[in-house]
């Protein structure tokens, strides 16, 4: 009983792994494309725009197998890996979408505001508007990071043994698929659970102040 | 006749169909106050801010200190740096405190060593009354002070040219003295400002020149007294009137209140 349980423990250092290579890789590509598409020119504007509308378009699922023989053809990653980056790749277009929403909603008032300081756009960028726009993407980027944390479970079909594929063995070999299943809901539950928690207190911490 | 530290011949705006304004001639001389009224709409705003190349113009020159700004090639982000500019909805950087909003310029665009820098940004909210809310957030500050903040911030740069667009529209009318309070104390210390506005009673004390603009062109100008007492146009007596008896108005009615 107890090895059952480690084992599928083990499998969580494998979808938290999972998670922090998606997830951050998601955001780099994500806000890459959310400033290409709010401040680049009308090209790179629409090239965005066709990723975005892409890649939300398709079943996550379908994305992953076709990214994983993509990229596991062509630079033979192993499928840990190239899981990895294909969760990531998804999930960029959904995080360009947070971070879009969070520039535009500081508003072109504090860029104009900037430029008349003498900054250029890039200057504006990173020290105007990017430290504004990131405290107002935290609450949805959080949604997105545990559905990330929840889709990292779809790796499982390319047979890496993260928490939902040990969670399979072990309903085949131990005939109860109650229990090893179960446990893998809970080890996900906690997970998420934390995951907010963790990102409602630095929402929380980086709130700008109004009156006194 | 001294050179102007700022001129614009010909300038011109074209927003599709619609001229904004045509074939601006403005002279400001050093340490002179021009405060530009007229009806809205009529391209003030667009012309302040055509001066300090935020908007594209579509026509003519500006100048600065005799070098053309608007010449292709020109450094846009070194000619702001020297043309501050103030704006009707303040505009304060929000996640910053008063005290960054001033510095963030004088670290950033002057790269000025910190020290030198803290130093400055003291010395300017000190300049317009604020030093004691420093560390205020500007949603922790009144509309009236966050202005205040917002000219700080421009000053702090050491502009040539200071450009008001508006700056007491947006404010309760309890609050708008203060700001002009700082403008006027700017003008005496003969700080060159274009100032846009419907305050006459500023414009009246303040101005050396005042500029009458309507519907993209510039009616009339001249000294506070030529315009109030003297003007050659019938458009610039209608409007002034109009709007000193609304002035008048406004003012009455807050005595009868008190």
């Amino acid at each position: 009983m107890s090895s059952f349980f480690t084992y599928i423990v083990q499998g969580t250092a494998i979808t938290i792994a999972v998670t922090l290579v998606a997830l951050p890789f998601g955001l780099i590509w994500g806000l890459l494309m959310a400033l290409v598409h709010t401040y680049g020119g009308k090209l790179l504007n629409r090239v965005a725009a066709a990723y975005s509308l892409l890649l939300r378009g398709v079943p996550p699922i379908v994305l992953l197998f076709i990214l994983y023989f993509i990229l596991s053809g062509s630079i033979n990653l192993s499928p840990f890996w190239a899981g990895s980056l294909s969760l990531g790749i998804v999930s960029s277009a959904y995080q360009m979408e947070i971070l879009r929403g969070a520039l535009l909603a500081v508003g072109g008032g504090q860029m104009t505001a900037a430029r008349a300081l003498g900054m250029s756009r890039l200057q504006s960028i990173q020290y105007i508007i990017l430290p504004q726009a990131l405290r107002l993407a935290i609450p949805p980027w959080s949604n997105e990071a545990s559905i990330v944390l929840k889709d990292s479970s779809l790796v499982y079909a390319l047979g890496v043994p993260e928490v939902l594929r040990r969670a399979q063995q072990l309903s085949a070999t131990t005939q109860q698929p109650f229990l090893a299943y179960g446990a893998a809901a809970l080890i996900y539950f906690v997970l998420v659970f934390a995951v907010n928690r963790g990102l409602d207190y630095v929402s929380e911490r980086t709130k700008l102040p109004t009156h006194p | 006749m001294t050179n102007p530290i700022l001129e614009t011949r010909n300038l011109t705006k074209v927003y599709g169909q619609n001229t904004i304004f045509k074939n601006i001639d403005l002279k400001v001389n050093e340490g002179e106050t021009i405060v530009i009224i007229g009806p809205s709409g009529t391209g003030k705003s667009t012309l302040l801010r055509c001066i300090n190349l935020l908007t594209s113009h579509d026509g003519g020159q500006v100048f600065l200190d005799g070098n053309e700004i608007t010449a292709k090639g020109y450094n846009e982000d070194e000619v702001r740096q020297q043309i501050g500019m103030v704006f009707q909805n303040f505009l304060l950087f929000n996640h910053l405190t008063a005290f960054d909003n001033v510095m963030i310029g004088l670290t950033r665009v002057k790269k000025m060593p910190k020290e030198q820098a803290k130093a400055k940004a003291m010395e300017e909210l000190n300049r317009v009354g604020l030093a004691d809310r420093a560390d205020h957030y500007p949603g922790q500050l009144s509309g009236g002070q966050q202005q205040r903040v917002a000219i700080a911030r421009a000053l702090a740069m050491d502009p040539r040219v200071m450009l008001f667009d508006e700056p007491t529209s947006a404010l309760d009318p309890e609050l708008i003295g203060e700001v002009l309070g700082v403008m006027a104390k700017l003008a005496r210390d003969r700080m060159t400002m274009i100032v846009v506005t419907h305050e006459m009673g500023f414009a009246r004390e303040v101005a050396d020149r005042i500029v009458f603009m309507e519907k993209g062109n510039i009616v009339e100008e001249g000294t506070p007294d030529d315009l109030f007492y003297h003007p050659k146009h019938d458009r610039t007596r209608e409007f002034l009137w109009k709007i000193t008896e609304l002035y008048g108005k406004k003012e009455k009615e807050k005595g009868d209140k008190a």
